[in-house]
C-alpha cells in the first residue's frame, strides 16, 4: 500500500513565488514530512561548510575593476578557528598590516575609504564585492570624490574598518563583509558605514545595509543607500543611530503598492477600515 | 559573627562617609539603619575577601564579580572576556564560596559601581525590602534549597520577586543544575496581556516572525498566512525589518494592523526597528501596538544600542497613551541575550550571565508583555555549542521568571556555531517542561532575513502535542473559529485553505 496518503500537502505552496521562506511545507501529524526534513539538513550542511571556505584573494583582486590600488591586509586573527572564538582579534589589524597600510597615509584627508572583509562568508565577497564596488565607485567618481586605496582584509570583522580609516586618514569608511551564512543565503553581503571612526566607537555609530545578494537587495539599491548615507552624514557630522535612513523606499512592486498591502484580504475587499 | 575594631569603624567612615549612604534609596529610619549595618558588614567582608577551604587548598576570590564569574558554568564568552575559572576545580570552589554568601551581600556590594551605571542604580533604588524579607536571612545555597522546597509555591515565589535582585538570581542559578532550573521555573507564573492573555498554566504562545530580506510585503504576507494556518502568532506577529526607514516601517505596521483588524485576530503586532523609529511612527499616528527594543544589563551596553532608561520611559508612555490593548496594558517587548554587553565592550569584567540577569532588572521596570532571550543568535564566541546554548537558555528563562518577567526564548543557533536541530529540539523540550511563555515560529526554522535558525511552526506543534500545551485562550478560540485548530487543540488545516482564507488576493495573479 502506498504511503502517500500519510503526508498532507498545502495548496498554498504556490505562494512560494513571493518568498524564499520555507512556507507550505505540509505535515505528517504536526511534524515535517521526511523530504522536507532532509532538504533542510542538506542546506544546513552547505551553510556550515560556507563558513570555512577561505577567500581566494588573487581571484578577488583580479575581479576588482578599480583605478585605486588594492592592499591586502590581515586582522590579528591568524586562522578561522581563532577568528570564530576571538572577535576582538578580527576587529584589529595585524601589526604588519597596519605598517603596510600606513604607506598610503594621505595628509590631505581622503573623502572615503572602501574595505572588503571576508567575514563569515567568503562566497558572498567573492560573488558580490566586485560588482558592488564598481557600482559604488561609478557614483563617487562622478562627484570627484577623493577615494583611498581599496583594502582587502582576511579574517576581518566590521570594526576593523575603524583602524583602516584612521591609518589612511579617511573621513569615513564603507566596509563590505560576508554576512553569517543563512540556510537559503550562504552568499549574503553586508555593508557597514562609519563616519570619522574614533577608538571608542561601537555599533551605535554605524549604519548597516544588509542582505545584498540575488533575491535580496540589488547592487544599485545598496549603492544608492551608501551615497545617501555618506551625503547625510557629512551634513550632521556623524553616522549611526542619529543618522536616520529616511530615504524614500524604492517600491518595485507596483501592483502590490496599488493594493495597499491587502494581500490576505478576500478579493474585492480592499478598503481600509 | 563579625567583630569590628574602633579603627575599622573609623576607616569605614573615612572611606565612605555619608556620601555612600545617600546613594542608597532610604525610605525609613529603620530601613536606613538596616542598610547601614549591611553596608558596614559587607565592607568588613570585602576586606577579608571571599575564600573557602576545599580539598586541602584555600581558594580566594578578590571581589564579588570575580567570584560570580568563576562560579559560572563554562562558556566561550567568559573565556573570551578572560573572567572564567581557570580550572574545573576552581569553578566548583567558587560555587562553594558563593553558596555560603548571604543574599544580603548583594544589596551592598554591587558588582558595577552605583555612581557609574544607571542599571545598578535602578536595581538598588527599586529593591523592595519587604518582599525580600522571607528569604533575607538565607545564603545563596539556602536560597537554592528554599526554591526547590515545598515552601516555594507559585504564590510565595511570585511574592518575593521584587525583593530578588538580578545578581541574586544569577548567583543561585550558577549553583543549580538543569533540572533545578526547570523545576523552579515551572513553579513561577507570570501572566501578561494586551489583546490576549499570555503565560497561563498549560499554555505556550508563539511569535510569528514573517521576516523577508527586502521587507517585500507580498513575501511577508505569504509567511504570515502560512504561520496563521499552522496556529502561530498569539505572542505577537513581529517583523524584523531589513530597513530602519520610518516610512517603510510604518507601511509594515499598517499592513499588520489591517490583517489583525480584518480577521479580528486576538493578537498584537510589532515591527522590531530601533525604538526611536517606532516612536517616530507612533507620533505620526501609525498604529503601533507593542514597542520593541533590545536591552542589555549595563548602561554602557545600552548606550551601544542607542538607548538609556529615560528613552525607555518615554517610549512606554507613548505606547500606553495609544491605548490599543483590549485585555491588558503590557506594551513593551524586549529582547536580550548573553554576550551582548561583552560584544559592546561594556561588561565591566562581569560574566555574561550576570550581565544578562541585569538586563532583566531593566526589563521589569517597564512591565513588558514579552521578554525574549535570543539565546543562540550571538554566535559561538559567546556560546560555543549546543550544550552551552541550552544551559544559557534555561538559566535565562529561570532568572527572568524568578524576577517576575514573562519569559520566552528564541531557541536558536547560527551556522557558524557547533549546534544543530537536535540541540534545539532538546532545548525546546526542556523549556516546554519549564513552562516557557512563548517561543518563535518561523517557516521551516529558516530566517531568510536574519540568517539563523529558530523554532518553526511545526516545532510549536510538536511541543503542543508532546506536552498538551495550548495557545493563549483568546487566540485558541479564534483558531477554532477559523477552522485552523480542532476542539482538541490539534491542527485541522489540511491541503485546502480554510473557508475564511480561500479567496485571498495573494493567491490570484497580482
Amino acid at each position: 500500500m502506498s504511503a502517500k496518503h500519510l503526508e498532507i500537502k498545502n495548496k498554498w505552496a504556490e505562494l512560494s513565488r513571493f518568498t524564499d521562506a520555507r512556507i507550505a511545507l505540509g505535515r505528517v501529524g504536526g511534524s515535517l514530512p521526511t523530504s522536507q526534513l532532509l532538504s533542510f539538513q542538506f542546506d544546513h550542511a552547505n551553510a556550515q561548510d560556507a563558513v570555512h571556505i577561505p577567500l581566494d584573494c588573487e581571484q578577488l583582486i583580479s575581479d576588482l575593476d578599480t583605478k585605486q590600488p588594492k592592499v591586502l591586509l590581515k586582522s590579528k586573527a591568524e586562522n578561522r578557528a581563532q577568528y570564530l572564538q576571538r572577535p576582538d582579534y578580527g576587529r584589529k589589524l595585524s601589526t604588519e598590516s597596519l605598517e603596510k597600510l600606513s604607506q598610503f597615509y594621505n595628509k590631505e584627508r581622503y573623502d572615503i575609504a572602501f574595505a572588503i572583509a571576508d567575514g563569515l562568508s567568503s562566497i558572498a565577497v567573492q560573488r558580490h564585492a566586485p560588482n558592488m564596488m564598481s557600482t559604488m565607485l561609478s557614483h563617487f567618481e562622478r562627484k570627484n570624490t577623493r577615494i583611498a586605496p581599496i583594502s582587502i582584509i582576511l579574517q576581518g570583522r566590521v570594526a576593523v574598518g575603524d583602524d583602516i580609516a584612521r591609518a589612511l586618514n579617511a573621513k569615513c569608511i564603507v566596509l563590505l563583509i560576508g554576512e553569517r551564512p543563512g540556510l537559503s543565503s550562504p552568499d549574503s553581503l553586508g555593508i557597514y558605514f562609519t563616519f570619522d571612526p574614533k577608538p571608542d566607537f561601537n555599533d551605535a555609530n554605524r549604519n548597516c545595509i544588509s542582505n545584498i545578494r540575488d533575491g535580496g537587495l540589488s547592487y544599485s539599491e545598496a549603492a544608492a543607500k551608501v551615497v545617501y548615507l555618506t551625503t547625510e552624514s557629512l551634513k550632521i557630522g556623524k553616522s549611526g543611530v542619529d543618522l536616520k535612513d529616511n530615504m524614500a523606499p524604492v517600491i518595485e512592486n507596483d501592483a502590490a503598492a496599488a493594493l495597499e498591502n491587502k494581500f490576505l484580504f478576500p478579493i474585492g475587499k480592499t478598503d481600509r477600515k | 559573627m563579625i567583630l569590628a575594631s574602633i579603627a575599622d569603624v573609623a576607616a569605614y567612615h573615612r572611606e565612605f562617609g555619608l556620601h555612600h549612604l545617600r546613594q542608597i534609596n532610604v525610605k525609613s529610619k529603620k530601613e536606613r539603619s538596616v542598610k547601614q549595618t549591611h553596608t558596614f558588614i559587607n565592607w568588613i567582608n570585602q576586606r577579608m575577601s571571599y575564600s573557602i577551604s576545599a580539598g586541602g587548598v584555600t581558594w580566594q576570590f578578590p571581589d564579588l564579580k570575580t567570584l560570580m564569574a568563576k562560579a559560572t558554568p563554562l562558556r566561550s564568552g567568559d573565556q573570551l572576556a578572560g573572567v572564567c575559572a581557570e580550572t574545573a576545580q576552581e569553578r566548583v570552589a567558587a560555587q562553594m564560596t558563593l553558596a555560603e554568601l548571604p543574599l544580603k551581600a548583594f544589596l551592598n556590594d554591587v558588582i558595577i559601581p552605583y555612581e557609574d551605571d544607571e542599571v545598578t542604580r535602578l536595581i538598588i533604588d527599586t529593591h523592595c525590602f519587604s518582599s525580600f524579607k522571607p528569604v533575607s536571612t538565607y545564603t545563596v545555597g539556602d536560597f537554592r534549597n528554599w526554591l526547590l522546597s515545598e515552601q516555594a509555591t507559585t504564590h510565595s515565589l511570585m511574592s518575593i520577586s521584587k525583593g530578588i535582585t538580578p545578581e541574586m538570581a544569577a548567583a543561585v542559578s550558577k549553583i543549580m543544575r538543569v533540572q533545578d532550573l526547570i523545576l523552579v521555573a515551572q513553579k513561577c507564573q507570570v501572566v501578561t496581556a494586551f489583546r490576549n492573555t499570555i503565560g497561563l498554566p498549560g499554555t505556550m504562545s508563539t511569535r510569528l516572525q514573517p521576516n523577508h530580506p527586502t521587507d517585500d510585503p507580498t513575501g511577508i504576507a505569504a509567511s504570515i498566512l502560512d504561520g496563521l494556518l499552522y496556529g502561530s502568532g498569539d505572542a505577537v506577529i513581529g517583523i524584523n525589518p531589513a530597513s530602519d526607514n520610518t516610512e517603510a516601517v510604518s507601511n509594515l505596521l499598517f499592513m499588520l494592523n489591517d490583517i489583525i483588524e480584518h480577521y479580528e485576530i486576538p493578537t498584537q503586532s510589532c515591527v522590531l526597528a530601533h525604538i526611536t523609529t517606532q516612536l517616530e511612527a507612533a507620533n505620526k499616528g501609525v498604529p503601533v501596538d507593542l514597542i520593541f527594543q533590545s536591552i542589555a544589563g549595563t548602561q554602557a551596553a545600552n548606550k551601544s544600542f542607542g538607548i538609556d532608561l529615560g528613552l525607555l520611559y518615554e517610549c512606554k508612555d507613548a505606547a500606553l497613551s495609544l491605548n490599543r490593548g483590549t485585555c491588558g496594558n503590557n506594551v513593551m517587548y524586549f529582547e536580550t541575550g548573553q554576550g551582548s554587553a561583552l560584544s559592546a565592550n561594556a561588561h565591566h569584567g562581569v560574566d555574561q550571565q550576570t550581565c544578562e540577569a541585569r538586563a532583566y532588572g531593566v526589563a521589569r521596570e517597564f512591565d513588558p508583555l514579552l521578554v525574549n532571550t535570543v539565546v543562540g543568535f550571538i554566535g559561538p564566541e559567546y556560546l560555543y555549542n549546543g550544550k552551552q546554548i541550552s544551559r544559557a537558555g534555561l538559566e535565562d528563562h529561570f532568572c527572568g521568571k524568578l524576577l517576575g518577567l514573562p519569559m520566552g526564548c528564541d531557541i536558536c543557533y547560527t551556522n557558524h556555531a557547533d549546534a544543530d536541530q537536535d540541540d534545539m529540539d532538546s532545548l525546546l523540550t526542556q523549556l516546554a517542561t519549564a513552562g516557557v511563555n512563548f517561543i518563535m515560529g518561523i517557516p521551516g526554522s529558516d530566517d531568510i532575513m536574519l540568517n539563523y535558525q529558530t523554532t518553526s511552526f511545526h516545532d510549536a506543534l510538536y511541543a503542543r502535542q508532546a506536552f498538551g500545551l495550548r495557545p493563549s485562550p483568546e487566540f485558541e478560540k479564534w483558531l477554532q473559529k477559523m477552522d485552523i485548530f480542532n476542539e482538541q487543540g490539534r491542527i485541522k488545516v489540511a491541503s485546502e485553505l480554510p473557508p475564511p482564507f480561500s479567496d485571498i488576493t495573494l493567491l490570484k495573479d497580482l
